[in-house]
Formats: C-alpha cells, sequence, structure tokens
C-alpha cells in the first residue's frame, strides 16, 4: 500500500479534501493565509509546523468548528461550508483527547454510534470491535479517569474512528505520550490507516513523527505552506532555508556562485573555500549550501588530494547519542560545522576526541543550493 | 485511591497535623450543632411548666444520683404523639414539603438558564456577573421580603404595571397567597441556586461539546447529554442548598403568605413565642431535623457514588 501509492503525481486523481485559497483570520492576525491544499483518498497526510502556523486552524476547519473567512473547504467535491460540525463525515482525536467524564469507554466509543440511531446489537458489536482494534479488551466498563494515560489515548481512538469517517482528523494525537509509547503507537496508527483503508490527516509540530507516519508532508509557517511533499522530498529536497532548518539538522554556508554548468555549480563561502554542488544556479547569485551532518565525512588525517569539497578545523564539541555521534567542528574562520558519524562498532575510547584536528569532506551530490 | 487510603491507615501513618485538621470540622459539629442537638432533643421529652425555664423536670445534678434517675423518669415521648395526633403539624408538615418541592422546582429553571449564561459569558465579565446574582446580599434580608410587600400589595407596583400592560382590569390580591410565599422564596433563593451550578458549569471542558458535535451529536442534544449530567454535581448542591432552608423558612411566609396554611416554621414560631410551649417546638424542630435527613442522605449517597467513580 505504501508503495507506489502516489495520487498527488496523478493529474487524473481527485482529491478527498481540498482547501481552495482558504483565509482564515482572528483580529489582525491571520491563521491561515490563502492556502491551497489537496489530500487524496487513503492518505496519511501530516500538517507539520511550529506552534502557531495555523496547521490546528486548518483542521478545525475541516472539522467545522472554524469557519474560513475566505475560500472554500471541499470534501470529496462538495463545499462543506453551509455543514454543521454534527453532519461532516469526518472525526477527529482531540489533543487533550476529550472524552467524556461521565460515561465509560464503552459509553464513549458508542456515542457517535448512537447519534446515528444504530440498533443496540449493531452498536455494541462495533464497540467490541474498536476495543479490539486498539487492543482494550475487557476494559468497556471502566472510566475514563480509572485507565493510564496512554489507554486513554486509545479510547479516544477508537472513539473516533468507530464512524468510519471519510476523513480521521488527529491533532496532535501523541503529545502526551512518553517517547517509546508514542515510538509504538506511531507504527500502529500506520497500520491502522492501511487496514482500515481510511484517509487520515494529522497535526503534528514533531517533524520525526510526520516523518514516520506520513505519505505527504505539508510544512507550514505563519498561515501557508512552504512545501508540501514526501518524507525524503521534505528532508533531502528542502525548498527553503526554513524548511531545511526545521526539518531535521542543517549545515547553512553561505556563499557566492562563482561558476555553474554541466549541472555542477562551483561555490566560494566567506572564508575563501570553494566547493562544488550539483546544482544549477546562476553566476553570481548570492546562495546557500544546506548540508545534513550525516552527509559529511570527518576523518582523523588529512583528506586524500581528489577528496571533494575539504575542509579543516578543530573538533569543538561531541554529542554522543549512543547510536550515533554529532561533532561540531570548529572551522579556521571560526565558522562552526556538524557531521553525525554512526556508532557501527562499539565504542570503548573515542577515535576522534575533543580539540582534535579533522578533515571534513563532502560529495558534490550531498549538498541543495538555496536561494536565500 | 481507595487502596493508597487503606495503606494509609493500617500503617497507622496520619500525622498529628493531619489528625488535627480531620478533627476540626468533627469537634465543630460537636460544639455547634450536636450538643445543642441534644439539648433540645432534652426539651422535647420534657413537659411545659409554669417556670423558668418553662419546663419540667429540670436536672438537679446537686441532688447526685437520685437527681438524675427523677429527671430521667420525668421524660416521656407525649410530645412526640401529641404532633402525630394533630392535624395542624402534619398538615404543617406536608405544606412545607410541598412549598419546598415546588420552589426548588421552579428555582432549577431559573437558576440553570442563568448559571448556563454566566459560564458562556467573555472571561472578562464573569466575576461582574457572580458579583451581580450575590449583590443583593448587600441590603438586608428582610427589608427585601418587606420590599415585595410594597410591590405585591393592592396598589402595588406588580399591579400596576400587569394593569398598564393591559393583562388585568382589576387589581388582583397577590399577598397573602401561595403565588407570593413562591415569588418571595424563588428571589430570595436564586442566588444559593446560581452559584453552585455556575462553578460546575464553569469547569465543563469546552472541547466535550466540540467532540459531541464531532460525532454527530446536536448542540441542543449536548446539552442533555453531556452539560447536564457533568452540572449534575453543582444542580444537587443547588437544589439541596435550597430545598433545606426553604422546608424550615418562616419569614417569607409569615410576611407574604396568607394565614389559612402555615409552614412548619411558622408553627414552629408559635409554639414557641405565641403558646410558650418549649417541649412541643422541640419536638417539632427534632421531627423537622429527621425529616431532612432523608434528603441530606440520599445527597451524601449520591456524592460518595460520584468521589468512588462507581
Amino acid at each position: 500500500m505504501r508503495r507506489g501509492f502516489a495520487p498527488w503525481a496523478d493529474p487524473t486523481a481527485a482529491p478527498l479534501v481540498r482547501f481552495d485559497n482558504v483565509s482564515k483570520r482572528f483580529g489582525d492576525v491571520a491563521a491561515v493565509d490563502r492556502l491551497s491544499l489537496d489530500v487524496y483518498r487513503n492518505e496519511f497526510f501530516a500538517l507539520l509546523g511550529p506552534s502557531g502556523c495555523g496547521k490546528t486552524t486548518l483542521l478545525r476547519m475541516l472539522a467545522g468548528f472554524e469557519m474560513p473567512d475566505e475560500g472554500r473547504v471541499l470534501l470529496d467535491g462538495r463545499d462543506i461550508a453551509a455543514m454543521p460540525p454534527h453532519r461532516r463525515p469526518v472525526n477527529m482525536m482531540f489533543q487533550s483527547y476529550a472524552l467524556f467524564p461521565h460515561l465509560s469507554v464503552a459509553g464513549n466509543i458508542a456515542f457517535g454510534l448512537r447519534q446515528d440511531g444504530l440498533a443496540k446489537a449493531a452498536i455494541s458489536a462495533r464497540v467490541d470491535e474498536m476495543l479490539a482494534l486498539v487492543k482494550l479488551e475487557g476494559l468497556g466498563s471502566r472510566r475514563p479517569d480509572q485507565l493510564s494515560g496512554g489507554q486513554r489515548q486509545r479510547v479516544a481512538l477508537a472513539r473516533s474512528l468507530a464512524k468510519r469517517p471519510q476523513v480521521l482528523l488527529l491533532d496532535e494525537p501523541m503529545a502526551a505520550l512518553d517517547r517509546k509509547l508514542r515510538e509504538e503507537t506511531q507504527f500502529e496508527l500506520m497500520d491502522l490507516q492501511v487496514r482500515l483503508g481510511l484517509t487520515f490527516v494529522i497535526v503534528t509540530h514533531d517533524q520525526e513523527e510526520a516523518m514516520t507516519v506520513a505519505h505527504r508532508i505539508a510544512v507550514m509557517d505563519r498561515g501557508r505552506i512552504v512545501q508540501v511533499a514526501t518524507p525524503a522530498e521534505i528532508y533531502e529536497q528542502p525548498r527553503s532555508r526554513w524548511v531545511a532548518e526545521f526539518v531535521g539538522d542543517i549545515n547553512l554556508i553561505e556563499g557566492v556562485v562563482l561558476a555553474s554548468g554541466a549541472g555542477e555549480a562551483l561555490i566560494a563561502d566567506k572564508g575563501g573555500r570553494r566547493f562544488r554542488v550539483a546544482a544549477d544556479v546562476a553566476v553570481g547569485t548570492q546562495v546557500f549550501i544546506a548540508l545534513r551532518p550525516e552527509k559529511v565525512r570527518i576523518l582523523p588525517a588529512p583528506a586524500p588530494p581528489d577528496a571533494p569539497n575539504t575542509m579543516h578545523g578543530r573538533v569543538w564539541d561531541i554529542g554522543y547519542l549512543g547510536g550515533v555521534s554529532i561533532y561540531k567542528v570548529r572551522l579556521d574562520d571560526g565558522a562552526v560545522v556538524k557531521a553525525s558519524v554512526a556508532n557501527v562498532a562499539r565504542l570503548t575510547g573515542q577515535a576522534i576526541g575533543a580539540d582534535d584536528e579533522v578533515w571534513l569532506s563532502w560529495p558534490p551530490d550531498a549538498g541543495v543550493v538555496l536561494a536565500s | 485511591m481507595a487502596r493508597r487510603l487503606i495503606h494509609a491507615r493500617s500503617g497507622g501513618a496520619f500525622s498529628l497535623g493531619t489528625k488535627l485538621t480531620v478533627a476540626a470540622p468533627y469537634l465543630w459539629l460537636l460544639g455547634f450543632f450536636l450538643v445543642p442537638f441534644i439539648i433540645v432533643v432534652k426539651i422535647s421529652l420534657s413537659e411545659t411548666a409554669l417556670a423558668q425555664p418553662p419546663y419540667a423536670p429540670a436536672l438537679d445534678v446537686a441532688a447526685g444520683w437520685q437527681g438524675i434517675q427523677d429527671f430521667f423518669a420525668g421524660l416521656s415521648f407525649a410530645n412526640y404523639l401529641t404532633i402525630a395526633g394533630d392535624n395542624l403539624y402534619v398538615f404543617s408538615y406536608l405544606k412545607s414539603l410541598k412549598v419546598a418541592a415546588v420552589s426548588t422546582a421552579i428555582l432549577l429553571l431559573c437558576g440553570l438558564p442563568l448559571a448556563y449564561a454566566m459560564a458562556r459569558a467573555p472571561r472578562a465579565v464573569r466575576p461582574l456577573l457572580v458579583t451581580l446574582v450575590v449583590l443583593p446580599f448587600w441590603t438586608s434580608f428582610l427589608i427585601r421580603v418587606y420590599a415585595w410587600i410594597n410591590i405585591l400589595q393592592r396598589d402595588g407596583l406588580l399591579n400596576q404595571v400587569l394593569m398598564w400592560l393591559g393583562l388585568i382590569d382589576q387589581p388582583t390580591t397577590w399577598l397573602a397567597t401561595d403565588t407570593a410565599v413562591y415569588i418571595g422564596l424563588v428571589y430570595s433563593y436564586l442566588p444559593f441556586m446560581v452559584l453552585p451550578l455556575y462553578a460546575s458549569l464553569e469547569k465543563l471542558d469546552e472541547t466535550l461539546l466540540e467532540a459531541a458535535a464531532d460525532l454527530g451529536c446536536p448542540r441542543w442534544k449536548a446539552f442533555f447529554a453531556i452539560t447536564i449530567p457533568l452540572a449534575l454535581q453543582g444542580l444537587g448542591a443547588g437544589a439541596l442548598l435550597c430545598f433545606i432552608p426553604i422546608v424550615g423558612e418562616f419569614v417569607i411566609p409569615d410576611l407574604l403568605g396568607g394565614s389559612d396554611a402555615v409552614m412548619i416554621g411558622q408553627t414552629l414560631w408559635m409554639d414557641f413565642f405565641a403558646n410558650r410551649d418549649w417541649p412541643v417546638a422541640s419536638a417539632v424542630a427534632v421531627m423537622l431535623v429527621g425529616l431532612l435527613m432523608v434528603p441530606i442522605a440520599v445527597y451524601q449517597h449520591l456524592q460518595t457514588r460520584e468521589i468512588e467513580g462507581r
């Protein structure tokens, strides 16, 4: 399902959700600013951005809790502006879970089904099915305050899935979970999404979470979308400095294009170093080279003369993260470049220690050239 | 939670400070409720007498053991039998219960929308609204009830307004009717209904209503499915805070009501002050407490269930 799933690349595919030039203002602040976005059926879509970027407002417009000031929100080709929240075939999982404290777990899950006037037997069958789906069998008669945080999160998920919504909206669904549980839950969510064949739209400020679960990510900043792409594209081909810095760790090297041709540009930085980068840019432009730390090689000895893009400096700081170590290297002119190294072998002593003299090198296709 | 409590108890780990904190309300109740109540019970078992105090027997501790024995021998349940056998008392009790039940119902109907509107008002104006609800307390309760006499009398404000509106052509008699009593009670007790209701409605998490709407529940339905059940505790507190004192209410029915069917508070007053029959009056009071035990016990039971989460 995940491999080869790319309806956004198909010009004939009709989106399930379409935001068409939507704006929403709160007072003077534009929470969402002339934004257009398509989400396709069976897609797991993430809205990623810092707090206050408008991602939650976008989600709430889809749920019907906020009305757009301008533009249209289309669901399956129909404008849903006039549809109140309780009529929309979408369900939301709230960040606070918003479980009804006076109802049991089963009562919470059944709440939406009761509104549809389903028969008692059908409701209880669906509740059991949902409890099994989120692995909470036997806890149906508990009250929300008798559950752990992780269990409450599952009840909220089951409740929002019980009606088989056309789109499931998840507002920071894992923000309250600890790291380990969050990772497990991410994979379970992905599994559920595929198994149930539903469309999920998740709002998160956690880029790792977005990259793990989503087919595509919309990176948002101040009410606008800065980039919509697959996680790999966002990471490897960020469209702007802002995206590059927001998603993952990055080195930014400012420079001027000296020469360009045959798909490669020669760029000089302020310290006079020259770099070859795989990119087509006009000569004379002021640019940034975005370079992921894991693509920088760090060597304890002078790099061979044919090594591309070399830099020389001293280790200033080492961050040992277990699986990888991050080396902060201070170059001769004072600039700091980060290089990360996977700790493949068990470390007994550091191969490269603090204050060691090191040489850095990276291939031309490792860097991305960004115009400012 | 329960397990932790049991654990603490079996460990006997309550500190002196905790014991004193727990003891304080019990000592208060002992000194200011239980002891006076026992004295009232004792008087209710006595006989009326032309003496000071106006009942017999008096406990003569100086006479030693014999005195105490005489004292207990002199006590009887005769007053309770009198009350049970006299229709006046039975009707007074029933009338009080009826008035309290009806006015509590009216108070619920008036208080709920008011408290709901207050809890949904912009956060900045809520303190002002609470102040407005409490504002009548700034003037004497008695003066306010007298003001109602003014409004309700034949040429009072109410009749004038109704005639001006053309709703009636003759002045209607309001004063000295049950309607006047209900008006006075609802007016006086409204803050006691509104404040606990407001407190519980204000705590209500708005996202719960959004969640209900999201799951297909229209707003009016969510009011009954979510808001009311979550405000039940405030609803119960408000209802009892009104019902219990209204049963024993004296001033309002005495000033605004008629003399045909009196409430138990008025009967009590007459026995104490007009008839100077302290023992019977005490028996009436003791039976009133017994009567009110039922709703209080029900409330306690509901609250414990709420705390235990069922």
